[in-house]
């Protein structure tokens, strides 16, 4: 049985050896291939008035300019028709407003800084309050409401109100944007995209070159790593490449810098919320009132589904009678701010992550205290109408945490070391995690594959999902041994391409397992169906191979396209109402750090995490999807720092930490000292391919607990019962600002 | 691409065992793209500054600590940074060269089997870095910080310290093991256009009196300025293996460091003679920009944040430069005059560092950054005190970040002669510390916080001095 056996990844051995290949690895393999280089704009915002490429032909090796007159369908890269992939007005520092083909990048490069532009400054937004103040917002403004907030508040015994703020994220995934396109001889377009949405990458690709979609393919090898930043951002870069090949007959390359990346791509939003909250005597939630403000920046590219998935996480676990949550996405003159795992998810929990850190001093609760008397209970539902299924999981995920962890045990122990340090301070939290799993936009959560199995019994599968290292090929290769009953060896999966399975969904919303498994098992067992005859003629203990061939013989197809839809799910998105959820993941963590009180510097000392991914199809890369999220969550709430120029200087707008050195992620030294994981037992969930469940993005907000126990130890520096607010990331500045606070 | 006219005798390289011809090595091609323009694209670029360490490969080196028992030794470097043309008669192993998927090395069947590559795009990189640690002679347990320069974006790590921890001793017969047993290859003369190895210092020096010429060593801050900003000097003169440049040595009344060994050779060779460098080092960058960077280099590019100007100037060292007059000796005090500007004429060298003996008993360095492990320091102190009977006698306190030159905190140390080594005595060098220089505010950190910082480092140091003793 391989599903469910802890598997390492199925490409492990190509990784270590270096012969794994990825976009950019093949266009190196190209004969004659052409290098491209962005024209990039120096200013936030800018009216081009003159371009001119003439001077770039002038050096040696460039041997063409890619511009807005180049191109033969439209001019645009994204699916809202707000993103020309040449534009006449700069929108973000950094823009591309042209490209340019050499023989070598060197020579791309500096047809680059040659190529002539005019640009004429117009005044720019570069934050959140500057668009709130010019009134600059784009796209819906949803309100989700339950019950009453007016009479909630009414009925509290404690009303606060509050503002939180905190930074978006760079994906840095470690491979940056990269495409490669050839055409054939007939015409046919050939891309290879690190995307994680094929189907949409080949649908910008075909209308910039104004093709039909059967004219264009998008192959995915794999990715680098793709956190969301390839669900949308990787067309205009295929877009770029397609064109260049369709005008030049060569074939064309882009791979973007890292600081062509940093610069040119969008990130996770930041949000600027605003918030009131009531409690009862016994610190039971009775409503909440909130504004969310994301940072959409240029354009709207995913900024609305964001939102959305934002404003349906913002009771996280949390049991709120009365709600009222407004959002609205305001827009900058920065990168066009996109899916980043969690998809506006951990923004909407960080917010009432944040609240019930703030009040529960003030309310005189121990903070885990104040969160556990807050969680759902079986028959309530969420403020959109969906039932919280389950609740009783996430009371087991605590309650184990809490046992095997020694929770109690280690707050005395804490407790005993602050009273005798004065320098150094500890701190503990435990937090909770409630995901919803389905993409929030109904039709999306559909799936197809491809299974062919050879006359020789060896079967080779392709799904419509993409690999940036998430394990999603690994568990869809067990899932076919599984559902044929046959050795994983007998499986091989091919790139993810267009022409083998049309009009795919992203691999996102942690779903690529849920729905291209279930079209896996699908095929598979259409297959089986069919073969049913032949295993009763030659007995239930004929080999595989014999009943293939005899199949054969027999005129049976062996080859199947699945299909899946998740059933059951609705959505509103003027209402904000529905069942937009197939099903809740849960996890809780706790988390216990050190803080320097000299420098606010601080390390992890442990953390124990208990997860919930159902009935795991491959532990092993369950084990990394948690961990992995987990520490990725804590770059961003501590250490990731995207810091935009928002001076009145000369480079206004332009992204200041554009580079490795200046935006610090989480390196070996913030891996936790005792990091213990383990996946919540008990935990089969119906009608999911296996009873598994994705585990994509939920583990990144696990990391919530170690910004509380962060919080936790900040307070240990002041008087009991003092509210400690935390700027996020919690830097080891932001946390000695917060000390300070505190010590006064 | 045609064949590279300068290429002379010596212009071959040898990658993962077979001889190859180094063609279209000229900068700014760096070993990164030479070899995967030949085809080994295990080797990634993630972000060419030598941060992620995606491009490590390894190479043959003389052993770090001049071990004549093990003269080769395997090292680490990021390929993104290292001049193509450095590779000249030597030999290099990718990941590719280690194993193949069905004969995997140590390293690679840890990692793949712990589950150390999701993406496996840093993996390559991990690999060798990993290898490195492998192969060092003496090796007892896995240096955590052999990894410090490998980002990886996808595990959070835990499976990739338990796949190094797991890692025995290399095999009998290990034709890498064997490989460090025979003397490392040499670095012959050789030039493409832009670059040079010269044969000799007078050569060097020669051809750093030409206009336009630069010394280059491990390229750790030259390759980022070719990268990133797109410098190009009109010739690199390499002057990392010149022989005058690496030697160490330890008399009653200095210790003398050669301007050209690299961060890693000079922890090594002191083997903890001094205590302040030993603070230093782990946290000066990554191991893989310590495998090249020079001691000689961190001090000649002048950035008022390079991590050991602060530790060089308290300990009170001075520069001993050559150039085409001879010798002459700097105090690290008066060599720098500027932002990235020194007394250094152009045409002179860095040749060696010498510190005074005896050491001060209390040292200590304070490097304030957001991530512990590789990050550039917003503001860095540095501490070496003599203290007799509760007072302190001695004192030499070395700032960076502060200015636009590393400097000593002179009014601050003033304020400490004499002072009882207690909260109230160190009080007026408190205050003086924390209004030294003219801290900045930027993307690392704030001037308030730079500021902050100092004033918080004399009550630190005073803490953990009470709290080792």
């Amino acid at each position: 049985m391989s599903v469910g056996e802890a598997r390492p990844h199925e490409a492990a051995a190509l990784h270590v050896t270096g012969r794994a290949l990825y976009t950019d690895d093949l266009a190196l393999r190209a004969p004659g291939v052409l290098h491209a280089h962005p024209v990039q704009a120096p200013h936030a915002h800018a009216r081009i008035t003159r371009l001119d490429p003439l001077p770039a032909y002038a050096i040696p090796g460039v041997v063409r300019v890619l511009t807005a007159a180049d191109v033969p369908g439209a001019n645009d890269s994204g699916t809202k028709h707000d993103e020309p992939l040449f534009p006449d007005e700069v929108m973000f520092h950094g823009q591309s407003v042209a490209w340019v083909l050499g023989e070598t990048l060197e020579a791309a490069r500096l047809g680059a800084a040659a190529v002539d532009v005019g640009y004429e400054p117009l005044p720019s937004l570069v934050t959140i309050a500057d668009a709130v103040d010019a009134d600059s917002f784009q796209g819906a403004r949803p309100t989700m409401v339950r019950g009453d907030v007016e009479a909630g508040f009414a009925a509290s015994a404690r009303v606060f109100e509050g503002v939180t703020s905190f930074a978006g994220q760079e994906h840095f995934y470690l491979e940056t944007h990269a495409s490669f396109a050839q055409v054939d001889d007939d015409g046919q377009v050939n891309v290879s995209s690190s995307t994680q949405h094929p189907t949409e990458t080949q649908e910008i690709v075909a209308h910039v070159l104004g093709l039909a979609s059967h004219q264009v393919t998008v192959q995915c090898v794999r990715m680098g790593g793709g956190f969301g930043g390839k669900e949308m951002q990787p067309h205009g870069y295929a877009a770029v490449a397609a064109l260049g090949a369709t005008l030049t007959g060569r074939p064309v390359r882009v791979r973007l810098t890292r600081q062509q990346d940093m610069t040119m791509s969008g990130k996770r939003h930041g949000f600027h919320a605003t918030w009131k909250v009531g409690f009862d005597d016994d610190g039971r939630l009775q409503a909440l009132e909130a504004t969310l403000t994301s940072d959409g920046g240029w354009s709207l590219d995913l900024s609305e589904p964001v939102l959305s998935r934002a404003l349906c996480h913002v009771d996280n676990a949390y049991w709120i009678p009365h709600v009222r949550v407004a959002g609205r996405i305001a827009r900058t003159h920065t990168t066009s701010q996109t899916a980043f795992r969690g998809f506006g998810g951990p923004q909407g929990m960080l917010v009432i992550e944040d609240v019930l850190g703030r009040c529960a001093p003030v309310l005189g609760l121990a903070p885990e205290e104040l969160r556990r008397r807050n969680f759902y209970v079986e028959g309530q539902a969420t403020p959109y109408g969906q039932p919280v299924r389950h609740p009783e999981r996430l009371d087991r995920a605590w309650q184990q945490v809490l046992d095997t962890g020694e929770y109690a045990v280690r707050r005395k122990e804490i407790e005993r070391h602050n009273a005798g340090d004065p320098h150094r301070k500890r701190g503990l939290a435990i937090t909770p995690v409630k995901f919803g799993i389905s993409f929030n936009f109904t039709s999306f959560n559909q799936a197809g594959a491809l299974v062919h199995v050879y006359k020789d019994g060896s079967v080779l599968i392709n799904h419509g999902g993409t690999e940036m290292g998430q394990g999603l090929h690994t568990k869809m290769l067990q899932v076919a041994a599984t559902a044929l009953g046959l050795p994983i060896e007998r499986v091989r999966l091919a790139p993810t391409r267009t022409d083998k399975v049309p009009n795919t969904s992203a691999t996102a919303a942690s779903s690529g397992a849920d729905l291209n498994g279930a079209a896996v098992k699908d095929a598979c067992a259409q297959i089986l169906a069919r073969i049913v005859p032949v295993r009763a003629r030659l007995g239930t203990d004929a080999p595989w191979e014999d009943v293939v061939r005899a199949a054969y013989l027999d005129r049976i197809q062996l080859w199947a396209a699945g299909f899946y839809r998740t059933e059951g799910l609705s959505w509103d998105a003027t209402t904000m109402t529905g069942t937009p959820f197939k099903y809740f993941a849960y996890g809780v963590a706790a988390a216990e750090v050190e803080v320097d009180g000299f420098t606010g510097a601080y390390e992890v000392r442990r953390v124990d995490i208990v997860h919930d991914v159902g009935d795991s199809l491959s532990p092993l890369v369950d084990l990394g999807q948690i961990e992995g999220g987990f520490v990725q969550g804590v770059g961003w709430l501590t250490l990731e720092d995207l810091r935009w120029d928002d001076s009145e200087g000369p480079h206004r707008g332009r992204l200041a930490t554009q580079s490795a050195s200046t935006y610090k992620l989480p390196s070996l030294s913030e891996l936790p000292a005792d990091l213990r994981v383990a996946l919540l037992e008990r935990a089969t969930e119906d009608g999911v391919v296996y009873g598994s469940k994705a585990v994509g993005e939920p583990p990144l907000m696990l990391a919530f607990s170690v910004r509380e126990a962060l919080r936790d130890a900040v307070g240990a520096f002041g008087t009991p019962g003092t509210s400690v607010e935390l700027a996020s990331p919690a830097t080891p500045e932001a946390v000695w600002w917060a000390i300070e606070s505190v010590r006064r | 691409m045609s064949t590279d006219p300068a290429a002379g005798p010596g212009a071959a390289v040898t990658v993962n065992g077979a001889a190859r011809a180094l063609v279209g090595a000229q900068p700014p091609v760096t070993a990164l793209d030479w070899l995967r323009g030949i085809g080994f694209t295990g080797a990634k670029e993630g972000c060419a500054e030598g941060e992620c360490g995606a491009c490590a490969v390894l190479l043959a080196r003389p052993s770090l600590d001049g071990s004549s028992d093990t003269p080769t030794e395997w090292t680490a470097v990021n390929a993104c940074l290292v001049p193509a043309a450095a590779l000249a008669g030597q030999e290099v192993v990718t990941a590719e060269g280690l194993g193949t998927p069905d004969a995997l090395h140590p390293v690679q069947h840890e990692l793949a089997v712990r589950g150390g590559s999701q993406c496996g795009y840093c993996t390559p990189g991990f690999v060798c870095s990993m290898a490195a640690e492998f192969y060092r002679p003496g090796r007892e347990a896995f240096d955590h910080h052999a990894l410090s320069g490998n980002l990886c974006r996808c595990t959070g790590y835990r499976p990739i310290v338990e796949a190094a921890e797991a890692l025995g001793a290399p095999a009998v017969g290990d034709p890498l093991a064997s490989r460090t047993t025979t003397p490392p290859p040499s670095a012959p003369p050789h030039s493409v256009p832009g670059w040079v190895r010269p044969a000799g210092l007078d050569e060097a020096l020669a051809l750093l009196g030409e206009p336009g010429a630069v010394a280059v060593a491990g390229a750790t801050d030259l390759g980022v300025e070719a990268n990133l900003r797109g410098s190009r000097p009109r010739l690199l003169v390499a002057v990392d293996r010149l022989e005058e440049l690496r030697t160490t040595s330890v008399d009653d009344g200095v210790v003398e460091i050669g301007a050209a060994l690299s961060l890693s050779e000079v922890e090594r060779r002191l083997a903890g003679r001094i205590p302040l460098l030993d603070e230093v080092f782990p946290q000066f960058a990554s191991r893989l920009i310590r495998n090249g960077a020079t001691i000689g280099g961190n001090l000649g590019t002048g950035s008022p944040i390079g991590d050991l100007p602060p530790a060089l100037l308290a300990l009170d060292a001075e520069l001993v430069l050559v150039g085409p007059a001879g010798e002459r000796t700097v105090p690290l005090t008066t060599f720098f005059t500027g932002y990235r500007r020194s007394v250094r004429q152009p045409g002179e060298l860095i040749a060696r560092i010498r510190v005074p003996l005896p050491l001060a008993t209390t040292t200590a360095f304070h490097k304030i950054a957001k991530r512990r492990f590789d990050d550039i320091s917003s503001v860095a102190a540095a501490f070496a005190l003599d203290l007799a009977d509760g007072v302190v006698v001695r004192a030499a306190i070395g700032l960076g970040g502060v200015a636009a030159t590393p400097v000593r905190a002179t009014a601050a140390e003033q304020a400490l002669l004499g002072a009882a080594w207690t909260p109230e005595g160190i009080a007026p060098a408190v205050r003086a510390l924390a209004t030294a220089g003219t801290p900045i505010d930027d993307h690392r950190a704030s001037a308030a916080y730079r500021a902050a910082m100092l004033g918080q480092s004399l009550p630190r140091l005073l803490a953990e001095s009470a709290v080792t003793r």
